[in-house]
Formats: structure tokens, sequence, C-alpha cells
């Protein structure tokens, strides 16, 4: 046994350990970050896998932002766990179906992989070249199309979210900052210039 | 297998080998900021405990390790132990792929600008589990504030690393530096300006120091996050907050200010030759400008700060991504000139 296949089983340990307590326990903020667990243990087997840019833009991208923002939102919501348990049984039969057809997926997946003959080596490394770089020149190149469209998608999705959510509200004492900084002295003080006063100055009570 | 342990006790010996003059440079950075901020308050600063005060930040650690850890009531303890080292794991990992000098890096790997950006994303995980396991109002606050705040400014930070990447061709912190060759002028502070006062601000509420450290806001919410923790929990949190202001002056050296280059012509004999103390030069001056901005800039208000780094620093960003494109597209910068 080599050290990166018992590197492998530890990941592997945690990535599946993580994945069974989002759904066990009780707590919300705990499930999500078992998540992050799961998360960071599939970016660690993928580093094992010399797929660097996919591992660091999983942490990246659900580690770093998509897990925080959930994490905000559940540490805000007052989840009721005992109404978020209620239909289990009801929900049951639907949930043990589409997980019976995830195996099935996976199941055939791996029979696929494992009758197809050797896979190729990697274009990158025969090149000498990092995949990262690979992964940039055909996403730029080659794919730039999709790459510009997925783009465009999730703008859209980012512009109808923002929508969604806009409430125009009356009375709001909104800041214009380009007035505030605009402001100067001219139009709100006024310096008035007065005789110095003289003789007892300053000897009355 | 046995060939195998031995790397990994080589690469552990290495990782220390980092690590400890890291946490070291976090003792005599505190010793140093509180020096600093005494002078320009008119004060000595520590000057008691050895000579000059040099072993302050020493004794500080002794105090604070004897101190007791206070857990507060209904709080969630396996959390609330978890979250100091949530904070310093990420802040010491990153050092793993900063580039010393020629070949002198823990880890030379090409993803290395999305290995930093995923460890300094993960160090917000410290500081929102200290606010939420603190059962504590004005820790959850705290915490609240500094996930929004390193959230936008991670954006902010990304585009001026997109800038340097662009120009510099690569996401190797190595090749980086060597893209810049050629004398002060081919740094990238000249092509990238505006970039480089970004990334630096940026880094400045990423660490959440002054004036963006609405995340303790000792005015408002006590200590932010961190108010519950004492002792050597607290400790943690510090070492993290200083390890990261360190790590932050030395990645605006390595990005825009040539690392370990010189800025004087190379037939200038010793002080011509690109070596690491012009990277420690280059890394403390801009570690100092964070305690210069300690002792002179009143606290952002938080909608000005969330106003600065989304309508600010993303549009500017974004606009500079294009002028960097177009800096490279047109040759009129080329990479290690």
């Amino acid at each position: 046994m080599t050290l990166q296949l018992l590197a492998f089983y530890f990941f592997a340990f945690f990535a599946v350990l993580g994945a069974l307590m989002v759904i066990s326990l009780r707590n919300p903020v705990h499930a999500v970050l078992s998540l992050v667990l799961t998360f960071f243990s599939i970016a660690c087997i993928w580093m094992l896998m010399e797929a660097e840019f996919l591992a660091l833009a999983l942490i990246v991208v659900y580690v770093g932002a998509v897990m925080v923002l959930f994490l905000f939102v559940v540490m805000m919501l007052d989840i009721r766990v005992a109404t978020a348990r209620e239909g289990f049984i009801r929900h049951l039969p639907v949930g043990i179906g589409v997980a019976a057809i995830m195996l099935a997926e996976m199941v055939a997946l791996i029979g696929v992989r494992a009758m197809r003959v050797a896979p190729p080596p990697d274009p990158a490394a025969v090149a000498g070249e990092s995949n990262v770089a690979w992964i940039g020149r055909a996403l730029y190149t080659q794919y730039l199309l999709p790459f510009e469209v997925a783009a465009l998608i999730l703008t859209v999705g980012i512009v109808a979210a923002v929508a969604l959510t806009l409430r125009h509200r009356s009375g709001v004492r909104h800041q214009d900052v380009s007035r505030q900084v605009a402001a100067s002295a001219t139009g709100r003080v006024r310096l008035v210039s007065m005789p110095a006063e003289r003789g007892d100055g300053g000897a009355k009570p | 297998m046995t060939a195998d342990f031995l790397l990994l006790l080589w690469t552990l010996a290495k990782v220390l080998a980092v690590t400890i003059p890291v946490v070291l440079a976090v003792a005599m950075f505190v010793y140093w900021e509180r020096k600093v901020i005494g002078w320009m308050h008119v004060r000595m600063g520590p000057n008691q405990i050895g000579p000059l005060g040099l072993l302050q930040a020493f004794a500080d650690v002794v105090k604070l390790l004897l101190k007791e850890i206070v857990v507060p009531t209904n709080a969630s303890r396996f959390l609330f132990f978890m979250a100091p080292l949530m904070a310093l794991v990420p802040a010491l990992a990153a050092w793993a792929v900063v580039p010393f000098s020629t070949g002198l890096v823990l880890s030379n790997i090409n993803a290395g600008v999305l290995y930093l950006l995923a460890m300094t994303s993960m160090g917000v995980y410290g500081i929102i589990l200290a606010g939420w396991a603190s059962n504590s109002r004005y820790a959850l606050l705290g915490a609240m504030r500094s996930a929004a705040q390193v959230v936008s400014y991670e954006l902010a930070m990304g585009l001026a690393l997109v800038c340097v990447l662009v120009l510099a061709g690569s996401l190797n912190l190595s090749r980086i530096v060597e893209a810049q060759g050629g004398g002060l002028l081919h740094w990238f502070w000249l092509p990238l300006l505006p970039m480089a006062v970004i990334y630096f601000t940026a880094g400045v509420a990423e660490t959440n120091r002054a004036p963006f450290d609405v995340a303790e806001g000792e005015s408002e919410i006590v200590a932010g996050f961190h108010v519950e923790y004492s002792g050597s929990a607290f400790a943690l949190f510090f070492l993290a907050e200083y390890a990261n202001m360190i790590l932050v002056s030395f990645l605006a050296s390595i990005f825009f200010f040539g690392g370990w280059l010189s800025p004087f012509p190379a037939h200038w004999g010793v002080i011509g030759q690109g070596s690491f103390f012009w990277l420690l030069a280059k890394a403390f001056v801009l570690a100092f400008l964070f305690l210069w901005f300690r002792a002179t800039f009143p606290r952002y208000r938080y909608d000005q700060i969330m106003r600065l780094g989304w309508k600010i620093f993303i549009p500017i960003g974004l606009v500079w991504v294009l002028v960097a494109g177009l800096l490279k597209y047109l040759h009129i910068i080329t990479p290690g000139a």
C-alpha cells in the first residue's frame, strides 16, 4: 500500500463521513459545515489525481463563497427542526426511488469505465504543460462560444435574482455620495468678520 | 514505502522551516506595531521587558497561555475550539506557495495564485464559526459583518490578481516575479497602478484591519467575533490576523513590486542582485502601512465599506482587466523583458 493510496482512503473516509453527517445531524449549521468537510475532502482527492484546477476551483467557489453564503443564511434563519422532520415517512418512497436511480446510474458509469480500455494519458502532461494552462487555452479558444454562453446565462441569473428581490420603498432617506463629496464650505459656512472688542475686554463677569 | 515516509518527514521539516519564522515574525511585528503606534501617539510603547521592550511579545504569549479559557454557557464547545484553528490554518497554509527567492519556495505549483485564493477564502470560516459558536449577539454580529466584507473584497482582490496573471501569463508565483524582471519600471505596479492600490486595500479589508475593522468594532460591538475568547484561543486569532497581514504584504510585493528582484540595475554589484532581503524590505514597508493606517484613519462606516468594495473597486477592476489585456495584446508589456 503506497502513501498515495493511504491518503486516498483518508480523504475518501472524510468525504463519506461528511456526507453522512450532512443528512443526519440535527443542527443545520453543523450540517452545512459537514458539507464543507465533504467538499474539501473531494478537492483533496482531485488534487491527488493531479486535477489541480478543478480541486482549487471547488475550494474557491464552493467552500470559499457558496458555503459561506449558505452558512450566512442558515445562521440568520430560525429553522424549526421539528417541522423540517415532519413527513419523513411520507417522502421516504420518493427519496428511495431517487436514490435507487442514482445508484443504478453510478453503477452503470463504473461499469462503462471498467469496460473501456486504459484511459489515454493526460494530454497536458504529454505536451509538457500544466493542466491549468491547458484548460485555460481550451476554454478560451476551442470552447469559447459555450464558455461565453455559460457566462451570459449566469449574468442573466444574477440580474434576475437582483430584480426579484429589489423593492423600491418610498420615504427612505438615501445618502447621495456624489453630493456629499461635492459639498464645500462656501455654501454652508458663513464667516463673519467682527471687530475685536477693546477696553476692559474679559473683565466683565 | 519508507522512501515515501522519508519524503513526508522531509516535507514536514520544510513546512516547519517556513512556519516557525512566520510565527516569530508575528511576535516581532506585534512589538513593532505597538512601538510605531506608540510613537505616533507620542508615547514610548512597550519598553520594560527585555532591552528596548523587545521581549514584550513573548511575555504576552506566556500571559495568554496561562490565562483561563472561559467557554460561554450553551456555546457549541467543539466549534468554539475549532474556530481559532480554522482561522489559523489557512493563514499559515498559504505560505506554502510564497517564493522567497529564486527556487526558494516550499511548493512550486503551477496553480499558485488559485491556491492562494482558495486558502484566503477559507480563513473566513474561523471568524464565522467563532461568532456563531460563542452564543453571543455581539460575536454573531461581528461574524456577519466580517463574512459579508470578506466575500465582497475577495472579488476585488481576485480581479486585481487576474490583471497580474494576464500580464505575467502564468499562475505560478515564481514565474510572476520573473515576468517582472528588467528593473523598477518593469514591475507590475506601473501598468497596474490602480490594481496595486486595490489589491492592498482589499488585503487590509480581508484581514479585518483598521480602517476596515468593523468585525471587531470596539465602539459598537465590543470586540466582535472574538469577544468571548480568552487565553490561548484568543492568541490563535491574534496569530492568524498578524500572519495574514504579513502574508498580504509579501504577496503584494510579489505581485506588484517585483518580489525578490532588485530595483537597481544588475551591474551595481551586490545591491543590483535580486535576493530574499529585497523581498523582506518591500514586505516590511507594506506591513508598516498596515500600522500607519491603524494609527491614522478612523473606522469606515459599514455601508461605506460595502459601497467601496462593490461600486468602486469591482468596476475599476473590470475595466483594468480590459486594459491589462490590451497592454498584453498590443505587446506594450512583454513579460520578463
